[in-house]
């Protein structure tokens, strides 16, 4: 059993402050993290291979500090890690980045065949949940997004049957390796590694591609270059025309303030006065 | 001081001319046994301002099982602004899989060829626009907030939430077709249906075997009706932030819920703390709500929050910081704490009901 897990390092995004001047985004002291739900990911992988046996390898297409994350999944048990870096990555919109982590993985097959693809459901910082889909039609695997549990793996067969959060219910699908899971949040909890792993993480030899390594010729296809949208204007959002209507009285007294502001809201709405006494009762 | 800033003249980027006679706006209509999902609508009066602006036609793609429920849809699709549908009838479309999904929406882009297509952005359609999109090589915007037509290119100009919905920003996919986005539900106003609108379908006929379809669907369980907080279509919600400070504080937001009959909201760093269940976030990472009433007690306000309850008719905001974004976008405003004011609101709506109620 092969998993790879496919992570990224965002930056804690309830961290993130926008500078009240200049409406750019202050980056300085935001701690990089692993994206959370990649996590879920990475776990459900481990616990795959404490059931079957076989090997995890982690893989992130991002910065030279990116390896601070690697490490980290490596201490929770993963047993290899690649670093997907180069410059001509930058600037890469979800279509790119599919392309150069299929790629990656591509590579990973040619020495070791790949039973399953895990990442997390969307990252945190783009909340696209694209690149999974997108890595999965590049390989032609298979695509399972949004499992919530892994029921069964039948090797002989080549099967696995999973559950899948749907509009309204959950799907039982069943499918066959190899397969590309985007795992579902809240579905297992993130064990600790204990002190061998942290150990061997720190001491971990890194494999670090770039893009030749990584088995990609034409520089035209990753980064800004292989990007078909345009990031154009970044802004903050307009406050609406009118400010909020703010509701003060002499005292400012609780009681008093409540009192002025639902007499003021329901003159100028009656229909919601009449609204909230139906649904009350 | 305030001189106009002078803009570099932007690089302009040409159509590759493989798209140049891609046309129309297409609308995928996201239906499962049966039940379409009302964002496929919203999207509709979306679509339907977009063609408008271009001049060109508002397509629906209604895609199912064959029978007249599938067809019905067309129908329906009309009503909400679709001027044709394109209309997918198959066996292997009965329950949505990724596959023969994939396989039959980018058959269908390459054989009618859009300018631009929408998908709702719920577990369906985010499934589903990551592959086509992959598959046809071209731009895809999630989760956007606004879309207009850019004037003189043309282009579709997508805005969304980003930096963690610390900042927007406009996207748009200039060489390649169709530009593709989606948008979750709730973002855009339901459009009123006209039954007395009508149009034309095109039927495709797909060559899809079931044998060639690798993933099977053994068992759909539906979710029980009653366990799970209904946020999106409340009419009242009262939501709960950072300024309640402990977890037994957010009592209060429980509290003035109960009296108004409402669901209760929170923005994320409630639910990041376990205070109330995941369902119950509002905003970008959150659900999208439009409530009649949307009360944001002990809330800052951040766009990540405001993305996701901007479009509430009426929103009354607590918070202690008269410069609280909050109070930039909401209707009414108390500067003060919300433990303090939440409490006398409770109390104040109750007797305004128990008076409704012995007048009534």
């Amino acid at each position: 059993m092969h998993s790879v897990v496919c992570i990224k390092q965002v930056p804690d995004s309830a961290q993130i402050r926008v500078h009240p001047v200049t409406n750019t985004i202050m980056r300085q002291g935001v701690p990089a993290i692993i994206n959370p739900y990649d996590l879920f990911a990475l776990e459900e992988a481990l616990r795959l291979k404490d059931r079957f046996g076989g090997t995890v390898t982690v893989i992130t297409m991002g910065p030279p500090m990116a390896e601070v994350a690697l490490r980290k999944c490596l201490s929770f048990g993963a047993d290899d890690a690649i670093l997907v870096s180069d410059r001509a990555f930058a600037g890469a919109d979800t279509l790119a980045t599919s392309y150069a982590l299929a790629a990656a993985i591509g590579k990973i097959r040619e020495n070791m065949p790949v039973d399953l693809i895990f990442t997390g459901k969307q990252t945190i910082d783009g909340d696209t949940a694209q690149v999974g889909p997108g890595i999965a039609r590049r390989l032609d695997y298979q695509l399972l997004t949004y499992v919530s549990a892994i029921r069964e793996i039948d090797h002989e067969k080549r099967e696995i049957l999973v559950e899948r959060r749907a509009e309204g219910g959950v799907q039982v699908l069943k499918t066959k390796l190899p397969c590309l899971i985007t795992m579902l949040e809240g579905t297992n909890e993130m064990r600790y590694g204990d002190m061998d792993d942290m150990f061997r993480a720190a001491r971990h030899p890194l494999k670090q591609w770039d893009r030749l390594a990584a088995g990609i010729e034409d520089p035209n296809v990753v980064g800004l270059k292989g990007s078909p949208t345009v990031v154009g204007k970044v802004f903050a959002p307009k406050p609406r025309s009118q400010r909020a209507e703010i509701i003060e009285t002499v005292d400012n007294d609780p009681k008093n303030l409540v009192v002025t502001l639902l007499a003021k809201v329901f003159t100028q709405h009656p229909k919601l006065e009449r609204e909230i006494e139906r649904l009350a009762k | 001081m305030n001189e106009p800033v002078k803009k570099p003249a932007r690089k302009k980027v040409e159509l590759d001319p493989r798209f140049v006679n891609y046309k129309h706006v297409w609308v995928f209509i996201e239906a499962e046994r049966g039940v379409v999902h009302p964002v496929s609508w919203e999207l509709l009066g979306e679509g339907r301002k977009l063609a408008d602006a271009l001049g060109v036609e508002l397509a629906g793609v209604v895609m199912g099982p064959p029978g007249e429920r599938t067809r019905q849809i067309c129908g329906e699709a009309f009503h909400y602004g679709a001027d044709l549908c394109y209309l997918a009838q198959d066996e292997v479309l009965r329950d949505y899989r990724n596959e023969p999904y994939t396989r039959a929406l980018t058959e269908l882009v390459d054989t009618y060829q859009p300018e631009i297509m929408l998908l709702g952005a719920s577990t369906l359609g985010r499934d589903l626009a990551g592959s086509v999109a992959t598959t046809l090589a071209t731009g895809l915007v999630a989760d956007c907030t606004e879309l207009v037509i850019e004037a003189d290119s043309r282009n579709l100009a997508s805005t969304r939430p980003t930096f963690g919905g610390s900042l927007l920003c406009t996207i748009m996919t200039q060489r390649h077709r169709p530009q593709m986005a989606t948008v979750r539900p709730r973002v855009m106003a339901m459009p009123d249906a006209d039954t007395a609108r009508s149009g034309r379908i095109v039927e495709h006929k797909l060559a899809i075997i079931e044998s060639s379809i690798i993933t099977k669907v053994l068992e759909f369980i539906p979710d029980a009706q009653q366990d799970k907080p209904q946020l999106a279509f409340a009419d009242i919600i009262v939501s709960g932030g950072r300024g309640f400070k402990k977890q037994e504080n957010f009592q209060l937001v429980w509290d003035l819920a109960k009296v108004l009959g409402a669901e209760v909201g929170a923005s994320r760093p409630i639910v990041q703390a376990g205070w109330v269940e995941l369902d119950r976030q509002v905003g970008q990472s959150g659900k999208t709500v439009r409530p009649k009433l949307y009360i944001a007690a002990g809330i800052s306000g951040a766009i990540q929050h405001r993305v996701g309850m901007d479009g509430s008719d009426v929103i009354i905001a607590i918070n202690n910081d008269p410069n609280a974004p909050i109070f930039d976008f909401a209707h009414y405003g108390i500067v003060g704490n919300a433990m303090q004011i939440l409490p006398a609101l409770t109390e104040a709506f109750r007797a305004q009901i128990a008076l409704a109620r012995r007048a009534g």
